[in-house]
Formats: structure tokens, C-alpha cells, sequence
């Protein structure tokens, strides 16, 4: 056996030593980059009824589900942004905050969604569906016209019908230009209007409305009319409200529409 | 070395940090490696490092981002958070039982890797002998190939006396080996 007292045997000496390095786990600087949402991981956040798997990627949020499968939700990410996605403890803290924020009902308008997968027309509808406040519902109608095409309703539907961030997009908010709560999603019907009633929205209400024809609320003090879910109908006082079937009947009573909650108009919708 | 890495942070810093993370990764680990009891806590200590290092990259102006010593820098780092989570705890080191098993992609035969593999596992028990701030300094110059200006940066110490640790170091190691090239004469005698 050699003692290392020669150049050479020094460097043996150090390569030996460099051979103890290791390598780092695999993942490793996946796990660090997802963390900083810098590649894809998800993680389960507190929903409004369930617990959440929240997705998210460099772009933002990709993709949310109920928790129950997580294979197959992350299949599903996988299979829309065609990269492997991470289970991880928790969201980026950034990202945290502003889900958590947007499904308590505080609107966030930077929090990043990731809709690169979908056409531009879905992309109208879900962002435009991010904007329907906490608590409110719009109809399908209502949506194809704020993105200006008025006649796609039945396009509206299939565009929320395929929302990859529900809750987040919170499509439950819109419900059948007849007034009546309609399909969801992200579990059906009752799911729907299980999430609406956290929202302090009683479905058997408005669809009682709807059954008496009622699909907008007005105050006589104002001479504004509104969404019967619109926070500013939910001010009137039942002596002051006035109910109107349709936005032309509420246009010949000298109302005009709210512009918060922007009802459908008269003499062009009065369906 | 990825001389470019500063650069590509200062420009666009969210665009690059990527890629330093998947280049440093194996640096970043091996460090916390040894400065932790073990791989998990290794794992812990080299993520909870490269956030800290993006935390420092988000703060800093360009100019001070293109001046970094990558490496000296990254090992500062690796060092603090190691030391922050074991500040309660024993200081721990390797054993010949959890001794690395370095993959060498260059072995051609099993053997040869096997060869390898204990050579490995008998110079981390070694190197584990060592007092710990030789150990350290011996294993950041020679395993991990830090500079000794690196060092300085890293370990926060004046070059001299880093330089005298790794010398004290290497010369125990020496001795050891002595030692035992002694023992297998004796034994084959």
C-alpha cells in the first residue's frame, strides 16, 4: 500500500475524497422551484364546502378540484400543461394569500390564473366570471353580452361547463338565464347550490322568483334596477321594491339599469 | 463554473433562477450535507438555502447580483440555515454507516463501482474523524472544490486560518491512512 507522499498520490488522495460528494435527491430542485411557484406543484387549501387541491405553475393557477383523487387530478394537470406536477405542503405564500382571499369572497385582481390551454373565447368567459362578486349570480345570458357576443349563450355554458378552476373562477355564480340555478361542473346541481349558500345565496329563493317571472328587483327611491342578487337589490327595503319580469319592463317604468351589477337591458334583452 | 448565472440573475432574475437551482442543486446538497446529521435534514436545509438565496436575489439591485461569488456565497448561506435549525441540537456528522454512495457514471464494471464505492465510504468515515473545523474546511477545499477565497465568504473566517485548518486536516487524514496501510502489513505478515 502506497503512502500519499507523492504529487501523485495527493491528487488520488483528493479524488477519492471528491468521489464522497453527493449528488442531490431527485426533485430536490423541483420541490424548491414549485414552492416559489416557479414550476408546477398543488397543494390543498379549505374551500368553501370541501377541501381544495389548488394547482399552480409558473403562470399562475392551473387547475382546482375537490380533494378525493389525487392521481387523477394529477393526470389531469399533466394532460393540460404537459408538465409533471408536484404534490406539495403548501402554496407559494404569495399565491396562498390571494386564493385564500379570493374564495373568502375578497376579489383579487392579480391573482394569476393560468388559462393558456383554452381558446380566447373561453378565456373571455372565465375572466370575465372572475369578476362576478361574492355572493352575487349573473346569468349566461348576462356573460355573452359583458363579452360583447350577446348570442353565445349556449358557448357561455360549455366554457364554464369546462372550467378548470372552479371556485376560484367561481362559475357557480352563474346560474340559467330562466333564473333557475342550472348544472355545475365541479359536482352537479345541489353541489352548486350547496356552494351558493355559503355565499349567504338561498337558491330556492331566487328560483322562487324566477318562478314567479321575477328576474329583476328595483327601488322606487332610486329608480335603479338590479340582479335580485346584487348587493344594492339586497339594500331595498320592501317597501320600496318594485319587481319587474323583464329589463324593458323596468326601462318603460323609467328605471334604469344598475351599472354594478350591469342587469341586461331593455328593448335589446327582453327575453 | 456557471460564470453566466450571475449575469442571467441580474437581467432576469425570475427567468434564471430556474436554472440555477438545477445547476447549484448538487453543491447546495453536498453543503448542507455536511453540516447536517442526515440526508433528510440535509434536503430540508438545501431547500430552505435555495429559498433564502431567492429571498436575498429578489432584494438585491443588479449591480450586486452580477458582483456574487456564486459559490461562497451559496455555501454562506447553506451554512447559516444549517446552523439556525441545529442551533439546539448536538453538532452531528457522518458515520461509516451513512457514509455516502456516490454514483461514479464513469465505472464501467461493478466491480469497479464497488471498488469505488468503498473507497468513497471509507474516506467519508475518515473525513468524519476529523474535529469538525477541519472536517469542514478540508471537505468544502477538497470535495466540494471551493476556492480558498470561496471559503472565506462561506465560512466568514480569516484565508490563514481556514488555510491551516485544511493543512491540519489533510495531515491527520495522512496519518490515518498510515495507520492503517500499517495494519494490513501487519495483517499480511
Amino acid at each position: 500500500m502506497n503512502r500519499p507522499r507523492t504529487l501523485e498520490e495527493a491528487r488520488t488522495m483528493v479524488k477519492a475524497m471528491r468521489e464522497t460528494a453527493e449528488r442531490a435527491p431527485d426533485g430536490l430542485a423541483d420541490a424548491v422551484l414549485a414552492e416559489l411557484g416557479m414550476a408546477d406543484g398543488y397543494a390543498e387549501v379549505d374551500g368553501p364546502v370541501d377541501r381544495l387541491y389548488v394547482a399552480w405553475g409558473p403562470d399562475g393557477v392551473t387547475a382546482v378540484e375537490r380533494v378525493g383523487d389525487p392521481m387523477g387530478f394529477e393526470t389531469e394537470v399533466q394532460l393540460r400543461t404537459g408538465r409533471p406536477v408536484r404534490r406539495m405542503e403548501r402554496l407559494p405564500a404569495r399565491l396562498a394569500r390571494q386564493v385564500d382571499r379570493q374564495l373568502a369572497g375578497d376579489r383579487q385582481r392579480d391573482l394569476p390564473v393560468d388559462l393558456g390551454t383554452l381558446t380566447s373565447f373561453e378565456q373571455q368567459v372565465l375572466r370575465t366570471v372572475m369578476g362576478i362578486p361574492w355572493g352575487e349570480v349573473r346569468s349566461y345570458a348576462w356573460v355573452a353580452r359583458e363579452i360583447g357576443r350577446p348570442r353565445a349563450v349556449r358557448a357561455v355554458g360549455s366554457a364554464l361547463a369546462g372550467n378548470p378552476i372552479p371556485f376560484v373562477i367561481p362559475c357557480h355564480r352563474v346560474v340559467r338565464t330562466d333564473g333557475h340555478i342550472g348544472e355545475y361542473g365541479a359536482g352537479g346541481p345541489e353541489a352548486k347550490r350547496e356552494v351558493l349558500r355559503t355565499e349567504g345565496i338561498d337558491p330556492d329563493e331566487l328560483e322562487a322568483l324566477a318562478d314567479r317571472g321575477i328576474r329583476y328587483l328595483g327601488s322606487d327611491t332610486t329608480g335603479i334596477y338590479c340582479w335580485p342578487s346584487c348587493h344594492h337589490a339586497r339594500r331595498i327595503t320592501d317597501a320600496h321594491r318594485v319587481t319587474f319580469r323583464t329589463a324593458e319592463q323596468a326601462r318603460v317604468s323609467g328605471f334604469r339599469p344598475c351599472t354594478a351589477c350591469r342587469p341586461l337591458e331593455g328593448a335589446v334583452f327582453a327575453a | 463554473m456557471c460564470i453566466e448565472c450571475p449575469a442571467a440573475l441580474a437581467t432576469d432574475p425570475r427567468a434564471a433562477f430556474p436554472t440555477f437551482v438545477r445547476h447549484h442543486q448538487d453543491l447546495v446538497y453536498g453543503l448542507a450535507r455536511r453540516w447536517t446529521r442526515d440526508a433528510a435534514d440535509a434536503e430540508d436545509v438545501a431547500q430552505d438555502s435555495f429559498l433564502r438565496a431567492w429571498r436575498a436575489i429578489e432584494r438585491y439591485p443588479p449591480e450586486r447580483i452580477r458582483e456574487l461569488h456564486t459559490r461562497g456565497w451559496l455555501a454562506r448561506i447553506v451554512r447559516n440555515v444549517a446552523h439556525n435549525r441545529a442551533r439546539d441540537a448536538a453538532p452531528a456528522h457522518a458515520t461509516l454507516e451513512d457514509a455516502p454512495e456516490p454514483v461514479d457514471p464513469e465505472a464501467r464494471t461493478p466491480v469497479a463501482t464497488l471498488m469505488r464505492r468503498e473507497s468513497a465510504r471509507t474516506w467519508a468515515a475518515r473525513l468524519a474523524q476529523l474535529p469538525d473545523r477541519q472536517r469542514i474546511a478540508v471537505e468544502l477545499r477538497h470535495v466540494h472544490g471551493l476556492s480558498y477565497a470561496e471559503m472565506t465568504e462561506a465560512l466568514e473566517r480569516p484565508v490563514n486560518t481556514i488555510k491551516s485548518d485544511v493543512h491540519r486536516g489533510i495531515r491527520t487524514l495522512r496519518a490515518s491512512m498510515e495507520a492503517a496501510d500499517d495494519l494490513e502489513l501487519e495483517v499480511a505478515r
